[in-house]
């Protein structure tokens, strides 16, 4: 949704050769927000399978006697 | 004078109980390894169809039953591939085989994470539901504790120590920028504890010396452990104990890659002088940095990033191998390293696919922006540790490799055929396929021998002191010819 909106936004705002600098921001703008979709997939798919109760399990685990 | 790099790791696998709190590492530990070794001889019966045989290093094939207390002398089994897994202190140990390239050892390491992965499946069998084991491929605790993912490499033993520790040292410190697997917050006792909210390294903090024997407090840079089980006259094993654990197959391969280059040019009086004033110093310092961009002091007064040392190190290997050793492999090395130096210098937190400490970073920095928390929040200490399990259904850098985010450099078909297949190319593949072919006559097997009973009145040792010797091309035909132990030997011996 907020990819389209910005969209919009530029396509108003272009006009001569103005145009081009536009579609560099839309470049800029769709490269951040695939970023952001791709980080927000990875975290979904991190969140099914990380251990719950966080603290509990991070405060159990003690390794003593290594090299 | 330079000589083939056989190489090889060992790796700590950190133990947990999930859920339970009378838990055993070093018999847990114990266990793992036993019920992975019975599992194997479970496989052998199906194929021989014959009754259960003791087994020669004394235990019983686990069946669906917890081992007795006589199983539990410390683990410790030479598999068919030629590694040794074991108990070292409270934890499952996994020693790859010896292997002759950097890129053989990066699927030999992974296929150890393979069966410590497996173990866990079949023990998890034997336990009730309330007695979950958690293993990871990592260095630390965040409790002050640190085990150790160790690197051996083979060197010409007229190679004078003092040399290794003058050119090593930088190497080893400027290399943490692609070496390092990244840990959140800091362990050292001499700083104020979490000042520093993730660094490069698991290990940094744990190191105080920059040359010595010690391998579990006061760990130095450079350790003298000298045993190298091969001919002492003509070898040194190199122990290095300074690395992280890489989950990263290309950290791993450079990790290995671009030492083993490093240690031609220093057998060969050819590597930089590029000594420090301050190593231990400087080792912390840039595993501290993220930015990859601070500076430490040389002897000779210059002031140069870990970026730039290794600039100095690439430079040189560049010349070296193109006059002495010019290989495909090594040329593989060279140019992976010297595009992770330039995106180390022009944008690091793009090397997610290839460097551990970039790729957790990035999920820790997704979280926090996410969900809005705090650098000392307890679910990011989960990640920093769940990025290491050795599942890989829940392993978070298995998730990432199974859904596309990471660059591999092998292929599961070459890591599960490391799982029982030795290496061909070094004596490996005669240790692995003994174990294989006799594994009741074998009444002993170590790094550099192996005794067998064939039944005789005395034992037979067979020695194994050349590490490039034993290899498939070596020793195929003979095995093929020698239905019993006592062909081999007698093979062998004429």
């Amino acid at each position: 949704m907020p990819q389209e909106q910005e969209q919009k936004k530029i396509q108003k705002k272009s006009g001569g050769g103005a145009e081009e600098q536009d579609a560099g921001q839309v470049k800029a703008t769709a490269k951040g927000e695939k970023l952001k979709e791709e980080m927000d997939e990875i975290l979904d798919e991190i969140d099914s399978v990380l251990e719950e109760n966080a603290e509990e399990f991070v405060k159990s685990y003690v390794q003593k006697g290594g090299q | 004078m330079a000589i083939p790099k056989v190489i090889g790791t060992e790796t700590e696998y950190g133990i947990a109980a999930v859920g339970h709190s009378d838990f055993n590492p070093v018999l847990s530990s114990s266990m793992l390894i036993s019920t992975y070794a019975g599992s194997l001889r479970r496989i052998r019966w199906d194929y021989e169809q014959e009754s259960p045989l003791r087994d020669a290093r004394g235990f019983e094939p686990v069946q669906m039953r917890e081992p007795s207390e006589e199983d539990l002398g410390l683990a410790n089994v030479i598999l068919p591939n030629g590694a040794r897994y074991y108990v070292d202190h409270a934890h499952p140990e996994y020693s790859t085989p010896e292997c002759a390239s950097p890129r053989e050892l990066v699927i030999h390491d992974k296929a150890g994470e393979r069966i410590l992965e497996r173990s866990l499946q079949e023990l998890h069998q034997v336990l009730s539901p309330g007695q979950r084991i958690a293993i990871y491929k990592n260095n630390s605790d965040g409790k002050g504790n640190s085990y150790g993912t160790h690197e051996n490499y083979l060197v010409d033993r007229a190679t004078p120590f003092t040399n290794i520790v003058r050119d090593l040292t930088p190497f080893f410190v400027s290399r943490q920028v692609f070496t390092g697997a990244g840990k959140l917050g800091a362990e050292a006792q001499w700083e104020e504890r979490g000042r520093h909210r993730y660094q490069l390294t698991q290990r940094a903090d744990f190191f105080e010396a920059e040359v010595g024997l010690e391998t579990t407090l006061k760990r130095p840079i450079i350790n003298t452990r000298d045993e190298p089980h091969a001919d002492p006259d003509k070898y040194r094993r190199l122990h290095v104990i300074v690395g992280d654990a890489n989950m990263c197959e290309v950290a791993t391969f450079l990790k290995l890659g671009t030492t083993a280059i490093v240690l031609k040019m220093i057998e060969d009086e050819y590597a930089p002088d590029l000594s420090l004033a301050n190593a231990v110093a400087s080792l912390h310092e840039i595993s501290r940095d993220i930015t990859c961009t601070a500076q430490v002091r040389l002897s000779d007064g210059r002031r140069l990033t870990a970026v730039q040392l290794q600039w100095e190190y690439l430079e040189r290997a560049h010349k070296y191998v193109e006059q002495e050793d010019d290989t495909p492999d090594n040329r593989e090395v060279l140019s992976r390293w010297e595009a992770v130096l330039s995106t180390l210098e022009s944008e690091p937190l793009s090397l997610a696919r290839q460097l551990d400490w970039v790729a957790k970073y990035r999920l820790l920095e997704g979280y926090r922006e996410r969900d809005g928390l705090a650098w000392s929040d307890h679910k990011l200490r989960l990640v920093d540790l769940q990025y290491h399990d050795v599942r890989r259904d829940k392993g978070l850098y298995h998730r990432l490799a199974a859904t596309g985010k990471v660059e591999r450099l092998t292929t599961d078909d070459e890591i599960e055929r490391a799982v029982m297949e030795p290496p061909e190319d070094t004596r490996a593949y005669f240790r692995g396929h003994c174990i294989s072919k006799y594994p009741d006559a074998i009444a002993a097997a170590s790094w550099d021998s192996i005794i067998f009973d064939t039944g005789s009145d005395t034992l037979q040792r067979v020695p194994m002191r050349e590490p490039l010797r034993g290899t498939r091309a070596h020793v195929e035909d003979l095995l093929a010819r020698s239905p019993a132990p006592a062909d081999l030997v007698e093979l062998l011996q004429s």
